[in-house]
């Protein structure tokens, strides 16, 4: 295939909604009414998976941005938008954004009021004297790149290796407990990545396309796609298919709207996903509901995998899992019956100690039901889908050497070798300890891992202030991470000031793939790809004058993203489309298209879907599903009679992604306070009213909440919000923006993952909870005052 | 003709989309609203099977601030919040064709404004 049939521009299906009036087939750039109107497809910042939602910006003549506005031009979202980025504007003339690169002495760390004012070439000067300070002295091995999530920078791989060239991009979340377990469960299983529902995004008909089908049977396990967007997929896509007629299976511990509308509804106790999931193939098993044909030929180890599953039948899974046991059945046959059937499986999967079991028992119902690779059932990359962003320029900018000393490579290979990531605990270790060798210089790319991704966040404060002697913070706004370590500040581009590409669901199954255009100048910033490009040239010119030679930084970023080098021409060119649909071909492994080599069948050393897994047996891991019950729970009564609830944190929410957004007036008022949310019952028996402030705390920590009492959750269990900070409040240490105050992640351990390094108990832990005399209430008013007056 | 919004509110997911949306068009302060959600639930009943088991409803309400638009309905163009529904489930038009859309199957209501 062609280039240009690759990223051909997307055709457009109209809304019901949308009038006959609409900017449908309009250019990538246009005027009217005296502005100049850029059609774009965001990614970040401000944070979001890479969704990619038409957007179109409206800039005057004196090139203000003056409004936004869906784009009716993107086949998947049809002008529909999120409120995060109908609030774009106020996010970027926010008059706390910062705007010019900023420094401040050492001995000052955690004084707010201590930063002063620099060029980008005093920055760049000073992080080249500390940078060949540092790694004279300890090695390059000594810098940690702090990765986060949704932001292109926390997946920008290159910061690591070809910027800084260290072995430690880590992603600082206790088990990596975010997407990659998933996708490493389905690369050691599958031999593939994410397997995506099919949503029909990618064909250009869309749902009415002739090659699909529509999805009978949708399971939404551990997922809350509409709040968020998550994992690169445009959630109301649910709402689309159920409005033709798509029935939903909903398996999650709290009430969603979803599943306020599903056929099934299995509320089951936190962390016990896998006993479920085994139940239910038990049931596709014995009562033969399952693809024979797909079983036959591109199955390893059904035979094993039945057996195992037979040692949990759904009587038993049943009292596991607190569900009624014909639910278990229903759900089962239910699944088995959709005709196509899908399931959209979510962060529960990472963020339990049981997560990869977790995740073998769905790749395995979407197998034995002969869902993968089908329309309307799980789509599947190709064998050459997905932009290498993780080991690009690795092997120049890091090398075999320094490869070997990742921390945690050691021990958790399936982990750090799958992602090129140091193993998150291991960090803290080392930065904790100095084994296996000192850490010493941090940076901070797109990560405010001291609100949000790092479990008792006050442990990992204390080590990272103490270990680093240098530490760069690159950033929109100001936070609690680098306000409490850093020296360094480096302001950061929104989506509506930068070029860049955007690929549905970090690129592993792409459906479209959409472009951003810079709109507007705002202050003195730049751009992930820009900062690596610039920084990287001045700290290790012999490499990339020499050894990497981009004649740009936009070169740079059409080679890492597109796989060219025409000095940003082919970039330019098939980003006047805005948004592309890939062209995709079902049942791939029948035609050769999944492995290398171009032979049938899929990437794994049987060439089958294994069941019985060679990988996990390999790395000395069960090959075959098995459930533990969460560390913390009900199996530990004696720690049960002190902390009797079961917590599950972070459900996502509408008005932020993870910690941003809180200082955007219009998103905080949909959210002003952090919320816990209590059952009626339980909130009676503590004497907790709806909306009081309440503590709540574990063996490892706690923090204060506002109580949302609610039948959301049941008895046994409470819900907690993550990543709050008060931007409002003093920034200076202790206060650091109150952030410790109201932080859920105090609660939740670091060191309690899987065999295989991957998970963490983020949504199966367990507190007590205890109503407190003081309020803690967002005062609005001072939050209009401070954020609201745009500059 | 009188014009309206006529909802599907059996599939308003209270995603807040209408509520940003007519807040920045509006260009309103602190606390207004030209449209704001309400929410019944989450709670269960005793006697409804699933997919009605459980209430779970939201529904936005239209305030005095709302002009229907008129900046972008006079040139054609939708209402702000109807363009940014992320359910789709916001119509604008003459009331009376609107009316003909509630069909019993779906649960709707019809929001018209003062003139
Ligand atoms: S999901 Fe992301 S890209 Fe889409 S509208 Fe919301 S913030 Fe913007
Ligand atoms: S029609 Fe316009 S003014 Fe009225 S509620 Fe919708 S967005 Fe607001
Ligand atoms: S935008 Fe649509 S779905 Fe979202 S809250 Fe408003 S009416 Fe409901």
């Amino acid at each position: 295939m062609s280039e240009d049939d690759f990223f051909k521009k997307a055709s457009v299906v109209k809304l019901d909604t949308l009038s006959d009036v609409n900017d449908i087939g309009k250019p990538w750039r246009y005027e009217e009414d005296g502005m100049t109107v850029t059609r774009t497809s965001p990614w970040s910042p401000p944070g979001c998976h890479p969704v990619g939602c038409g957007l179109k910006l409206y800039v005057d003549a004196e090139g203000r941005l003056e409004r936004v506005e869906g784009d009716e031009n993107n086949p998947v979202t049809q002008g529909r938008l999120c409120p995060r980025c109908i609030a774009l504007k106020d996010y970027i003339y926010n008059p706390a954004r910062l705007l010019h690169p900023m420094k401040r002495d050492p001995k000052d760390r955690g004084n707010a009021d201590a930063w002063e004012t620099i060029t980008w070439d005093e920055a760049f000067d000073i992080i080249k004297a500390e940078y060949d300070r540092i790694t004279a002295q300890y090695g390059r091995e000594s810098i940690v790149v702090f990765a986060g999530t949704g932001r292109e920078g926390g997946t920008f791989f290159p910061f690591g290796s070809m910027c800084f060239g260290t072995p430690n991009f880590c992603y600082t979340q206790s088990g990596y407990a975010c997407y990659t377990p998933r996708l490493a469960a389905i690369a050691y299983i599958g031999g593939t990545t994410y397997p995506e529902w099919d949503y029909a995004g990618a064909l250009p008909g869309r749902w009415d396309d002739p090659r699909y089908d529509l999805t009978e049977v949708l399971l939404i396990w551990g997922k809350a796609p509409l709040e968020s967007s998550p994992d690169g997929f445009f959630g109301h896509a649910v709402i689309d298919a159920m409005r033709r007629g798509t029935r939903l299976i909903v398996i999650d511990p709290r009430v969603t709207w979803l599943s306020s509308r599903a056929d099934i509804f299995l509320q089951l106790r936190a962390g016990t996903d896998t006993a479920l999931g085994m139940a239910m193939l038990d049931i596709i098993i014995s009562e033969d509901l399952y693809d024979h044909d797909f079983v036959s030929y591109w199955c390893y180890g059904f035979d094993e995998l039945a057996e195992r599953c037979s040692t949990m039948p759904p009587e038993k899974a049943a009292t596991i899992c607190d569900v009624p046991v014909e639910d278990i059945y229903a759900a089962a046959r239910m699944y088995a019956a959709g005709n196509p059937a899908a399931i959209q499986w979510g962060l529960s999967a990472d963020q339990k100690t049981n997560g990869m079991q977790h995740a073998q028992v769905i790749v395995s119902l979407m197998a034995i039901t002969g869902n993968l690779d089908a329309p309307g059932g799980q789509l599947l990359p190709n064998s050459s889908a997905g932009h290498n962003e993780v080991g690009f320029g690795f092997d120049k900018g890091v090398g075999d050497d320094l490869l070997a000393k990742m921390v945690g490579l050691d021990q958790y290979p399936a982990y750090c070798m799958v992602i090129l990531n140091a193993q998150a605990d291991l960090m803290l270790k080392a930065l904790e300890t100095g084994e296996p060798y000192p850490i010493k210089m941090g940076f901070y790319a797109g990560n405010n891992l001291m609100s949000c991704t790092s479990m008792e966040p006050e442990r990992w404060h204390d080590a990272i202030v103490k270990s680093l002697e240098f530490c760069i913070g690159f950033d929109t706004f100001m936070n609690p991470s680098i306000e409490a370590s850093c020296d360094i500040f480096l302001p950061l581009k929104t989506v509506a000031e930068r070029d860049g590409t955007v690929f549905t669901h970090y690129a592993p199954c792409t459906v479209t793939a959409g472009f951003m255009h810079e709109a507007i100048t705002v202050g003195d910033c730049k751009t992930d790809y820009e900062l690596c490009y610039e920084l990287g040239r001045h700290l290790r010119p012999e490499l990339w004058d020499k050894e990497f030679n981009f004649r740009s930084a936009k070169e740079f970023m059409e080679a890492l993203r597109l796989g060219k080098r025409e000095e940003g021409r082919y970039f330019d060119k098939v980003a006047e489309n805005v948004v592309c649909q890939i062209p995709i071909e079902y049942y791939k492994y029948e035609k050769g298209l999944m492995r290398e080599d171009g032979t049938p069948g899929f990437a794994t050393p049987t060439g089958r879907i294994e069941l019985w897994s060679t990988a996990f047996h390999g790395f000395g891991e069960d090959p075959l599903p098995y459930y533990e019950e969460p560390q913390f729970g009900p199996a530990d009564p004696e720690l049960m009679e002190e902390y009797p609830l079961i917590l599950t944190t972070g459900a996502r929410t509408t008005a932020f992604f993870h910690s941003e957004h809180r200082q955007v007036p219009r998103l905080r008022a949909l959210n002003p306070d952090p919320i816990t949310e209590i059952n009626p019952v339980t909130a009676q028996k503590y004497g907790i009213a709806d909306g009081q402030w309440v503590r709540l705390s574990s063996p490892f920590g706690e923090c204060v909440q506002k109580a949302r009492v609610s039948e959301i959750v049941d008895e046994k269990t409470v819900h907690a919000q993550h990543a709050w900070w008060f931007p409002e409040e003093e920034g200076s240490e202790p206060n650091l923006y109150g952030n410790f105050r109201s932080n859920i992640n105090n609660l939740l351990p670091n060191f309690h993952f899987g065999k295989l390094g991957f998970g963490a108990p983020n949504k199966c832990f367990v507190c007590k909870i205890e109503p407190i005399e003081e309020s803690y209430d967002t005062d609005m008013t001072e939050v209009w005052d401070k954020f609201g007056k745009l500059v | 003709m009188t014009k309206g919004i006529l909802i599907n509110y059996d599939y308003c997911t209270g995603c807040h989309s209408c509520e940003v949306a007519c807040k920045k068009t509006l260009g309103l302060p602190e606390g207004e609203f030209g449209i704001k959600l309400t929410e019944v639930g989450p709670y269960e009943y005793t006697d409804k099977p699933a997919p009605d088991h459980w209430e779970w409803t939201w529904l936005p309400v239209i305030t005095k601030a709302c002009d229907l638009c008129m900046g972008r309905t006079t040139k054609g163009k939708m209402p702000s919040c109807v363009q940014h529904c992320q359910a789709w489930c916001m119509y604008y038009g003459d009331v009376e064709d609107l009316a003909k859309k509630m069909d019993g199957k779906t649960r709707w209501a019809l929001l018209a404004t003062r003139e």
